[in-house]
């Protein structure tokens, strides 16, 4: 069992989470994840260790409840216990020596983009962000975002923030003045990650993303995860989450994760499936 | 074995195998010829007292024969009803020759229900006294499928304080999240469970060693005298053929772990999904590829097939899983073999194109190797597709040992009988180590490293 120990609503639907899981905690890096199970019924679901705090022993989740699992878990007060926390699972990312990075980020992938800030940050990387939602309302952890960047360039649909388009206007207009970048991190919905890797590859730049498969074990077990990566089938558990943009089948991807909508929506009936997956 | 009716029982998870009625198990152990020689005993990768045992049965002493096989098998109740006997213990009993041998496997199930129902029926629980703490040395044990309970249960005896980790939420390894409840029912692994935990062994699950604890520092900072792993054939080996990725294609693994560790069968009770359509191709004939297809005909598929490159005497599965699979309905496609599979516009399976097979030459293994017949290409009609086509080892552990010898198919090399590592300290057994292989051979190994591992700290301690 491990507990809950902070909650807050950052935004609709979306939550941040201090688990206690001191010796996952102690073992965390950029781009680990956890598979959290909330109930001796639940599911296993995949969810990004967003920060660590090896000696207060904890892990900082965030949580966009978009379905059954999810809601279940953002249901659990400060206080109550989640049934079981494996982890750090993934690969770490590599931290390379890019100097000037450009990062793309949409929804729920800041929860994924931070710690590689962070992880750059501390190597004295310069970091362009993009940072884009539906509208205003919906941007989460803006301030922590801001401070891990040289510069904040927000993207709102409705233009009620920022610029009003998608996050691959400005990507794309920064990498046609000739501005030089060595990296770009692209995470978010696989469409918002597609779309920035098809920009990026025209102008070559080497391009991360964090992809979101359907997940069980988490392991490398069951086979589930795969994805295509330059035509190979790669476990996501275990040979990622973190990818090169330009080698990702993402329309695979896609049509992957939609696979159990129908349960999905039997498993909850009263859900709203408005949002964008994460 | 009396099973229950294949038409009723195709349609849910309880146990097929009856088991047998005292009468008619006693009437089984008279035809025991208790011979001197004791063939059977050789064929059991474990060497139970077969005759003794089954002397105690005709005898009416079940009890007194539950103990007599635990001398050497801790888990008769599993290995009564999964073990392959027709190719370990029972093919090699003299009456096999000359009709039917005796039915050891039955008679081992028979002889453990009635122990742990006689037991429930006194409210005692199943354990013996909690084995005194003779030594100060920790060991720990990766993995808790049937190699590392059983391997934890005889340290725990021998009076070593002994601390299992598990990656996945839950114990049993393969006994949980593959074997389908309606083979091996899951109250019997929870029982053998609380059996290794009474002896005072320390089960911690959701860790996975390599990831959440560093195996390396948790043998050099001396917290633990010495190691087990015990971490399986976790690895699911594919196809490679085009359209493994569609929509509907399933491993084995995943089928089975959603049906099996997470209820997927008491959906949406359970909260994790699974999609069966109404037409599913197996590709395999072991024992995985029997239990994909009937949890597959159970959870409501219309037509399942079978698709075996080989014929039917190749098939691996025990013999009884196959009769009982035919009973139920499932459908044999052999000397097939797939090709590539079909998608619709929406990615989904609509068809397997498979080529038909003839026998050719021997191969290495001696058994004859199916060659295609050309232009033969059919299409079978399915929306589901489940490969079953084996495991690798899990290499979760074994890549992030400093120093811990491999072989080219990732197990772990292994140096004596009782399964010494190339780490001082360190012994691996069951399926991490032999390849997928049985139950009874996992716990056999882990048996075998307890002793290995009790030699090696006696020897340090100075006890020789
Ligand atoms: C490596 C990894 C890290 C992740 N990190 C986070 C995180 O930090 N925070 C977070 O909120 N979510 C994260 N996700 C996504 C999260 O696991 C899913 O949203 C969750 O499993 C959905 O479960 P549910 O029962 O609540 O919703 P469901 O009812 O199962 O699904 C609701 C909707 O989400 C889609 N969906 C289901 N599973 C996934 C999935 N794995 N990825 C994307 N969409 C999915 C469904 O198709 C459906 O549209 C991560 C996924 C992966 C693979
Ligand atoms: C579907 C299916 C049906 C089968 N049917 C039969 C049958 O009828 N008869 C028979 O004799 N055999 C059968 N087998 C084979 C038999 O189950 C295996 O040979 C046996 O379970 C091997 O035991 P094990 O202890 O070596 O490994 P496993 O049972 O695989 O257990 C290994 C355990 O280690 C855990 N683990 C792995 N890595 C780590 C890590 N890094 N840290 C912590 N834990 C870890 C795993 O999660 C798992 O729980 C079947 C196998 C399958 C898959
Ligand atoms: S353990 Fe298996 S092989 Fe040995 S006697 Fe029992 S059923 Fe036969
Ligand atoms: S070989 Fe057969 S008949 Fe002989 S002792 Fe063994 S089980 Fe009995
Ligand atoms: S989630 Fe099972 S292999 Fe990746």
């Amino acid at each position: 069992m491990f507990k809950v120990l902070e909650k807050d609503l950052l935004a609709e639907n979306i939550y941040r989470m201090v688990v206690e899981a001191p010796l996952v905690a102690s073992k965390a890096r950029a781009g680990n994840f956890v598979i959290v199970r909330v109930s001796e019924v639940g599911e296993r679901i995949p969810l990004t260790i967003a920060d660590n705090d090896p000696e207060r022993g904890t892990l900082t989740l965030i949580i966009q409840a978009v379905g059954k699992s999810t809601k279940d878990l953002a249901s659990v007060p400060v206080g109550g216990m989640v049934k079981d926390v494996l982890g750090p699972l993934g690969s770490a990312t590599e931290i390379g020596d890019a100097k000037r990075i450009i990062a793309v980020m949409g929804g729920i992938g800041v929860a994924p983009t931070l710690p590689l800030l962070r992880a750059y940050r501390k190597k004295g990387a310069e970091i362009v962000s993009i940072y884009g939602a539906r509208n205003k309302d919906l941007y989460i952890l803006k301030d922590e975002v801001a401070s891990l960047s040289d510069e904040l360039i927000l993207v709102t649909d409705d233009g009620s923030s920022g610029l009003k388009g998608l996050v691959t206007d400005p990507l794309r207009e920064r990498l046609q003045s000739g501005e030089k970048f060595d990296l770009a991190i692209a995470i978010g919905p696989a469409r918002m990650m597609q779309a920035a890797s098809n920009v990026t590859k025209e102008f070559d730049l080497p391009t991360v993303v964090s992809l979101n498969s359907i997940m069980i074990d988490g392991t490398g077990m069951c086979g589930g995860c795969r994805v295509s990566i330059n035509g190979q089938t790669k476990f996501a558990c275990v040979d990622g989450p973190d990818f090169d943009g330009h080698a990702v089948n993402f329309d695979e991807l896609i049509i992957r994760q939609g696979y159990y909508r129908d349960e999905e929506q039997h498993s909850h009936a009263c859900q709203s499936l408005g949002g964008e997956e994460a | 074995m009396p099973r229950r009716d294949p038409q009723e029982r195709g349609t849910d998870f309880v146990e097929v195998a009856l088991g047998l009625d005292p009468e008619l198990a006693m009437a089984e152990a008279e035809r025991c010829l208790n011979c001197r020689h004791k063939p059977c005993v050789s064929g059991c990768p474990v060497q139970v007292p077969i005759p003794e045992f089954i002397q105690l049965v005709v005898q009416g002493e079940f009890e007194a024969a539950e103990a007599k096989i635990k001398e050497k098998n801790s888990l008769p109740a599993i290995c009564g009803r999964v073990c392959p006997q027709e190719t370990q213990c029972e093919e090699v009993c003299v009456l096999a020759r000359r009709g039917q041998p005796i039915a050891i496997g039955m008679l081992e199930r028979f002889v453990a229900d009635q122990a742990s129902a006689a037991r429930k029926a006194r409210k005692e629980d199943s354990s013996p006294d909690k084995p005194e703490k003779k030594y100060d040395e920790r060991v720990a044990v990766i993995g808790a499928g049937p190699a590392g309970l059983t391997c934890a249960a005889d340290l725990a005896n021998y009076g070593y304080e002994v601390d299992i980790f598990e990656a996945l939420h839950d114990t049993g390894g393969v006994l949980r999240y593959g074997i389908p409840e309606f083979r091996l029912p899951k109250s019997i692994v929870d029982e053998e469970v609380e059996y290794v935990k009474s002896l005072g062994v320390n089960i911690t699950t959701n860790v996975a060693v390599g990831l959440t604890m560093d195996f390396n520092e948790m043998l050099a900072s001396g917290e633990y005298a010495a190691a087990f792993i015990g971490t399986g054939a976790g690895l699911p080996y594919f196809l490679n053929i085009p359209g493994e990725n569609l929509n509907g294609v399933y491993s084995a693994n995943e089928f089975l772990t959603r049906a099996n560790l997470m209820k997927a069968y008491l959906f949406p009770e359970y909260d994790t999904p699974i999609k069966v359509g109404k037409r599913v191709a197996v590709v395999g004939a072991g024992n995985v590829a029997m239990d994909a297809a009937r949890v597959a005909l159970r959870l409501g598929a219309e037509e399942v097939y079978v698709v075996y490159r080989r014929s039917r005497e190749e098939m691996p599965a025990r013999h009884e899983e196959i009769e009982n699979a035919e009973e139920e309905g499932i459908q044999f496609r052999l000397l097939t073999n797939p090709a590539r599979i079909l998608g619709d516009e929406r990615f989904r399976v609509r068809g397997m194109e498979c080529v038909k097979m003839e026998l050719g030459e021997p191969d290495s293994s001696g058994r004859r190797r199916p060659v295609e017949i050309p232009g033969s290409n059919f299409t079978l009609e399915v929306d589901t597709v489940i490969v079953a086509v084996g495991q690798g080892a899990n290499p979760m552990l074994t890549t992030r040992v400093d120093g811990l010898e491999l072989n080219k198919w990732g197990n772990i090399t292994t140096y004596d009988e009782n399964g010494a590592t190339s780490i001082p300290g360190v012994w691996a057994g069951g399926d991490i180590a032999t390849g997928a292989s049985t139950v009874i051979s996992a716990m056999g190994a882990g048996k075998r490293a307890a002793l290995g591992i009790h030699e090696w700290l006696s020897a340090k301690r100075g006890e020789a």
